[in-house]
């Protein structure tokens, strides 16, 4: 074995003695980037080096080792997210945590919820630059499967059928989640902004 | 024709549905029907045409948000590091 390693250095093989100064901050980068907790995402990283090491045989070199690793850091954090959501599904069942913002028998906004004018605009850069960092704040309030959603949706860029498949929930579910995430999201900045 | 003004007024009170047609619009398109709905409701409703432009701007927000949180850096430790090596050249020597 040893002496695969020491040929690794010239070859595509993996060469797990140098893997932590090579990919670490990548990978750890990638995790951070996906779940908002250091702790978690450094025990990622750890695991996602352990396991390549196990499957060091099922590595071709058809894609580059930093691919690779990648590629079972991200099988790790969505099975992270699938766990949330498992969770988010039995809190849900018991009890809906998020204020109801419609009229349960005619659809129609309820007073206190009704969107207001506020002066939001993307192409001004001083407020564009507002509206990010309120945005980030609310999004930090949102549940993690919808943090998941988004996160795929758009570092990814994964297409909706994908992220269904992924996260194990039906389209039609889908949407209403996007749609409950973009009211709730939309309320919060209004009541940030200023 | 009574009944048919009762589904426009259905349609014209239910800001739920429409505020949801407007989201799924911004991934997908809508069906026929759909298109009509929210077109009816959207004639009537300044509320919910407040949502859409408000929306808008939110979803190029989000997506802007994401992009740079993917591209910022974060380094671990020199120390973490050391470990996770260390652990590595464990099982690698077994």
């Amino acid at each position: 074995m040893k002496k695969l390693f020491k040929l690794s250095t010239t070859t595509t093989a993996p060469d797990p003695a140098h893997w932590v100064a090579t990919h670490a901050d990548y990978l750890y980068t990638y995790a951070l980037a996906r779940l908002d907790d250091e702790d978690l995402c450094r025990d990622l990283v750890q695991e996602t080096f352990l396991a390549a090491l196990e499957k060091l045989g099922e590595f071709r070199g058809e894609s580059s080792e930093r691919t690779w690793l990648t590629a079972i850091l991200r099988y790790k954090v969505i099975d992270v997210y699938r766990k949330k959501n498992s969770a988010w599904l039995v809190s849900l069942e018991a009890r809906d945590p998020e204020p109801e913002y419609f009229e349960p028998d005619n659809g129609h906004w309820k007073e206190a919820w009704a969107p207001r004018p506020m002066s939001i605009d993307h192409t001004d850069p001083t407020l564009r630059k507002e509206l990010a960092s309120i945005l980030e704040k609310c999004l930090q309030r949102l549940p993690a499967l919808w943090q998941a959603i988004f996160s795929m949706k758009h570092m990814d860029e994964m297409k909706t059928e994908a992220i269904c498949e992924e996260l194990k929930v039906t389209p039609s579910n889908y949407w209403v989640i996007l749609h409950r995430a973009k009211v709730n999201l939309r309320a919060c900045v209004e009541k940030m902004w200023s | 024709m009574i009944e048919r003004m009762g589904v426009i007024k259905k349609i014209q009170y239910d800001c739920r549905h429409a505020t949801y047609l407007i989201e799924k619009r911004q991934q997908t398109s809508l069906t026929l029907k759909e298109r009509i709905q929210l077109f009816i409701h959207l004639l009537g409703c300044s509320v919910c045409r407040l949502f859409l432009r408000q929306s808008r701007v939110i979803g190029h927000a989000l997506q802007h948000l994401f992009k740079r949180s993917a591209e910022r850096v974060h380094t671990l430790d020199e120390g973490v590091k050391r470990e996770m090596q260390e652990k590595i050249n464990e099982r690698l020597k077994n």
